[in-house]
């Protein structure tokens, strides 16, 4: 078989066709992930960011008699449908808790319900032709309009979508959160500190090694079986509580930081532990007066991630208890208590369709917190990253 | 209330106890050194000595009677246990400062201490391992007591029924059958979906990286595509479920084909891009480990750039990339959230991945929020699924490092 010329540089062209071909695809491949993100971004941002925003109507509220036990008689008879349940419901509390009230007026922005919420917002509702004119004419007179949403900030749950917001969840997450480092943080550092520093190399350190790195890769919702199990059956820790949600993620969070804080401890130098084991130190004071000062950004930014991780985490939560409908913002470790994601699962599941909304207001409240961790970390690392 | 209170007063006691230690003890060292003789540590050392000596017995004494009294039931008053560790503390007063003598070594002693303290923290994470095998095997056993382990295995149908009610008092129970084989078929499903997805976009993007892309794009490219393994999987459900599922359903509606709204195509899709970072991160990092030696050689031989890659660059890196591969797939099969919130809540044993199905996790989840009793089958199965999904992540896990370590042993690569 003879190959002229021509017939080779062809053959050549075509490899090199193939060649530059699987550079396209990868670079595609690469793209197609970003499209991904941005698709997610948009369409999150795209649903959630109409939460942060709340229809209100400017009316007068009369603290009569009759309102103190009909609340409904403390405004006009025609707003009554308008306004949120919830928020008429909210008056003969005023009244209760100042007596003073009774026989004054006062023009206040009332809080409308989800459906006219809705109809504002151009989203599916159930109104009627009829009531949207009457909106429609309310909006032109000002006396209806879209203002910044304060109640998603400042309220905890509620089963009207009007009133519900994120803020038990959020300090529920605090909670847990302090409970989660508090355990995790400790024993992390400790462990690593045991295997990077002190440990003799045998056959248990090699099982613990090899126990931390499988523990990383547990399915999270197996932690919460554990923490049914072991922490709320058997030690009687209250169910749904910032306690047993904290301890549960503790466990989760563990090899994560014992993962960041070996390889922090590993990029000390040893010319560092030398010099202080030549001064006379003994190896803890070595550990403690200078490797664990060295490594300590590293070590920090490796909990600020798992603390992020910790954060969104859901699956084993609700194997906790930690699902609970929490209408009220109140800092406790030992009551129930719900946490961002838990709300946003909780939300998810309604069947109201302005609750869409809230589901996604509060992803991107838990993103914008969870990026700002991360970014903090990134920048810790950056601003004391060493090169030895 | 009471115990709060003797707790708090305990815990005072011993902190004025250790007060009275480190000052006590760093006097006398100082007193004897400052009478001219010479001594092992310093006086501080001395001071913390006689602290540890006075805390450590009393809080483990402490610790062990409460741990008896949980685990064994023993009823101990909880006013004479702290009593007892506030004596056992002041002895240890007593002989911590005894031990203040120029011939002791003090630092060694606390050097001892430390060094115990540290790795009791390090056995921490092997009692959790115990504790999640112990939690998980001790509930499915009595649920295998309750039904057979070969039923639960080959089983075709899942269906708790009224077993909720047996447990409490009503009904028989009768019925009610945990044949595990749809819940594990729809898994499965739902993971090939996810692996169809992430391994072609993780791998590909993982090539372009270490064999392409200019350094500048790769350290914007790859903190970017670690962004979509740090998004909660709640918020991933919610995309899956609200935007993803009406897409497929339009899309095989398009096409003639019916599609339920809890369809396995949208977790399964979603799934494999949160995978895509696990899978793409670590074959970037074998990719770059494969040595240069044989990309030059290859190229010497005049193989162009493509064929390299995909003749002797991908076969050498292919054990690290199916252990990458094998990670993304354990990761996908404990994943809850997503399955929860986007697929179907019905055991359906079917091909069709346009169907509604339900997975393990879903099952697992569905069980323990329930209302029912803790004992009844129906909450116990949940540790038997829980307890095969251990099993099988963790075989995964396992050969996972193997691999990863023959490519390392092969390579005499240090950093994977």
């Amino acid at each position: 078989m003879s190959h002229s010329f021509d017939d080779i540089s062809q053959q050549l062209r075509r490899r090199h066709r193939k060649s530059a071909r699987l550079k396209w695809i990868s670079m595609g491949a690469l793209g197609l992930a970003g499209l991904f993100l941005v698709l997610f971004f948009a369409d999150m941002l795209n649903k959630g960011l109409p939460a942060f925003q709340q229809a209100y109507i400017n009316t007068e509220v009369n603290y009569t008699e009759e309102a103190a036990t009909d609340a409904r008689q403390a405004i006009a008879e025609d707003l009554v449908p308008i306004v949120s349940r919830t928020e008429i419901r909210e008056i003969p509390k005023e009244i209760r808790n100042d007596e003073d009230l009774i026989g004054t007026s006062e023009q206040k922005w009332l809080l409308v319900n989800g459906e006219v919420d809705q109809y504002l917002k151009g989203n599916r509702n159930k109104l009627n032709e009829e009531e949207r004119e009457a909106i429609d004419e309310r909006v032109e007179s000002g006396q209806v309009e879209l203002a910044f949403n304060r109640t998603f900030f400042t309220q905890g749950d509620s089963k009207t979508s009007e009133r519900a917001g994120i803020l038990a969840a959020v300090v529920g997450t605090v909670m847990t959160m302090i409970v989660t480092l508090a355990i995790s943080f400790p024993i992390g550092v400790m462990t690593a500190v045991y295997l990077e520093e002190f440990a003799p190399d045998n056959r248990l350190t090699q099982a613990i090694e090899i126990n931390i790195n499988n523990l990383a890769a547990i399915p999270s919702i197996l932690f919460g079986l554990l923490g049914l199990a072991i922490f709320i059956n058997f030690f009687g820790v209250p169910r749904s509580s910032p306690l047993a949600g904290g301890m549960t993620l503790a466990l989760m969070t563990l090899p994560v930081i014992i993962i960041s804080t070996r390889a922090a401890l590993r990029s000390v130098p040893d010319s560092i532990r030398h010099a202080a084991f030549g001064v006379g130190c003994s190896r803890w004071q070595v550990v403690r007066d200078h490797v664990l000062p060295l490594a300590m950004p590293g070590i920090m930014t490796g909990s600020i991630i798992g603390l992020a991780q910790a954060m969104g985490e859901t699956a084993p939560l609700i194997i906790v208890g930690m699902v609970a409908f929490i209408p009220d913002v109140g800092a406790s470790f030992t009551e129930a208590a719900t946490v961002m994601p838990a709300q946003i699962f909780t939300w998810s599941g309604e069947p109201e369709h302005a609750f869409v909304e809230k589901t996604a207001g509060g992803i991107l409240v838990l993103l914008a917190v969870l990026i700002s961790l991360n970014a903090f970390a990134v920048l810790l690392r950056k601003k004391f990253e060493r090169r030895w | 209330m009471q115990t709060n209170q003797l707790v708090l007063i305990f815990c005072s006691a011993l902190l004025l106890l250790g007060l009275l230690a480190f000052y006590v003890g760093r006097a006398k060292a100082a007193r004897v050194r400052s009478a001219g003789g010479s001594m092992f540590a310093q006086p501080d050392q001395y001071a913390w000595f006689a602290v540890l000596s006075t805390a450590g017995p009393a809080i483990l004494v402490g610790a062990v009677g409460a741990f008896v009294m949980l685990l064994l039931g023993a009823d101990i008053p909880t006013f004479y246990l702290l009593a007892a560790s506030l004596v056992v503390a002041a002895a240890g007063l007593v002989v911590g400062l005894a031990q203040v003598r120029p011939n002791f070594h003090a630092r060694q002693a606390i050097e001892r201490v430390i060094r115990m303290a540290l790795a009791s923290a390090a056995l921490i994470s092997i009692f959790t391992t115990f504790g999640i095998l112990f939690s998980i095997i001790s509930e499915a056993v009595s649920f295998f007591q309750m039904h057979s382990f070969w039923e639960f295995i080959t089983g075709t149908t899942w269906s708790p029924g009224d077993s909720f009610l047996a447990s409490a008092g009503r009904g028989d129970g009768e019925g009610a059958q945990f044949g595990s084989v749809p819940l594990f078929a729809g898994t499965f499903m739902i993971t090939a979906i996810a692996l169809f997805v992430a391994v072609p976009v993780g791998l590909l993007s993982a090539i372009y990286m270490s064999e392409y892309a200019p350094q500048k794009v790769r350290t914007v490219a790859k903190p970017v595509l670690e962004i979509l393994a740090g998004i909660p999987t709640v918020v991933y459900g919610f995309f899956a479920a609200i935007t993803v599922a009406p897409i497929i359903v339009n899309v095989a509606g398009f096409f003639g084909l019916e599609a339920s709204y809890n369809n396995a195509v949208a977790p399964g899709v979603v799934m494999g891009i949160m995978i895509i970072p696990f899978i793409s991160s670590l074959s970037d990092d074998v990719i770059n480990s494969v040595p240069d030696t044989m990309r030059q050689g290859s190229l010497a031989l005049g193989m162009t750039k493509g064929e390299t890659i995909r003749d002797v660059v991908i076969p050498a890196a292919l054990p690290g990339i199916i252990s990458a591969a094998l990670l993304g797939m354990s990761r996908a099969l404990g994943e809850t959230m997503i399955v929860v919130m986007a697929a179907g809540m019905r055991p359906n044993l079917t091909a069709n991945p346009l169907e509604d199905m339900t997975t393990v996790t879903v099952r697992i989840v569905a069980a323990l929020t329930g209302d029912q009793e803790f004992e009844s089958a129906e909450t116990l199965s949940a540790f038997a699924l829980g307890l095969v999904l251990f099993a099988v992540t963790l075989t995964l896990n396992l050969v996972s490092v193997l691999m990863i370590r023959r490519f390392r042993e092969k390579y005499r690569v240090n950093n994977l």
